[in-house]
């Protein structure tokens, strides 16, 4: 039985199903996020003294961080216009380049979390150190999601584009919408732990 | 977003190009903000404010929001007023403590 609604726009919303969704998922995400940013709001008014980010995190390294994903973004935006204009081969080098990019941003995550254990710096020590743990490895955990989505899309996923391209890129701009999410959230992250 | 043509997806290009350098430049602006010494809330407003900017940007031209379906916006308006009161409550609450 075929899906309804993968390629045309349905219409009564005016969107393919799948934008929907995922439009769906990324508000009850922002509630998700949400919640920890009225959490840190809530802790850092809460006391009188409240460390500055620089204090305990690598700022030179989360900015690294921050050109990465935002790159990142852009690549992504990219392979789905390469198949708005049928360039498949494009869409594979700027896909590449998507996933490159954010395994990268995991590297760099990578050693500064392996630091912070290192040195005791653990979620455990401090509210701030709780907060920091518990936003940026949510937003880890996000990163990795998408990780495995974009290599399916890049690798077996993409065979769709030979019997079904227009779904297939469909399918492109909703993980694009996912991905930008992510480094949405990032740049909200980004000041206000490691810059406040 | 409607059907593109071949001419618009490329226009949209440049678009997207032009959103990095803008983005890669207030990420920089940003970190430098942290340097300065603007005040405890002068600095936490000004920050956020860049942050909103690059927000905005990822938001209407990488997410297409400049030119989307009305569903789209209600569902945001909708996540929006959630997202207020999500931050508002606990601080209000916060506050009315004080005053006891």
């Amino acid at each position: 039985m075929d899906i309804p609604y993968t390629v045309k726009n349905r219409p009564d919303t005016g969107l393919y199903n799948g934008k929907l969704g995922i439009w769906l998922f990324l508000a009850s995400e922002v509630m998700l996020f949400g919640g920890l940013f009225s959490a840190y709001i809530f802790l850092r008014t809460g006391v009188d003294q409240w460390p500055t980010g620089s204090e305990y995190l690598d700022i030179p390294l989360a900015t690294l961080n921050t050109l990465f994903l935002i790159t990142s973004s852009v690549t992504m935006v990219m392979s789905w216009a390469s198949l708005k204009l049928n360039d498949f081969k494009k869409f594979k080098l700027y896909s590449g380049v998507t996933l490159f990019l954010a395994l990268a941003f995991l590297v760099v995550k990578y050693f500064e979390y392996s630091h912070k254990f290192h040195v005791g710096y653990l979620p455990s020590t401090n509210n701030f150190l709780g907060i920091y743990f518990t936003m940026t490895g949510l937003h880890v955990l996000h990163i990795i999601g998408g990780i495995i989505v974009i290599f399916y899309f890049w690798m077996p996923g993409a065979k769709m584009w030979e019997v079904d391209p227009e779904r297939f890129t469909n399918r492109i701009e909703i993980v694009g919408l996912y991905w930008h999410f992510v480094d949405l959230v990032w740049i909200f992250i980004f000041p206000v732990l490691y810059l406040l | 977003m409607s059907e593109l043509t071949p001419e618009e997806v490329k226009h949209h290009i440049k678009t997207y190009v032009l959103v990095f350098v803008a983005l890669a430049f207030l990420t920089i602006v940003t970190v430098g903000i942290s340097y300065l010494d603007l005040g405890h809330v002068g600095g936490i407003l000004l920050a956020l404010i860049v942050a909103s900017i690059k927000g905005t940007l990822v938001a209407c031209y990488f997410m297409h929001l400049i030119d989307e379906k009305i569903t789209i916006y209600w569902t945001l308006i909708a996540t929006v007023v959630a997202f207020l009161i999500l931050i508002f409550v606990p601080l209000s609450t916060m506050l009315g403590q004080a005053r006891i």
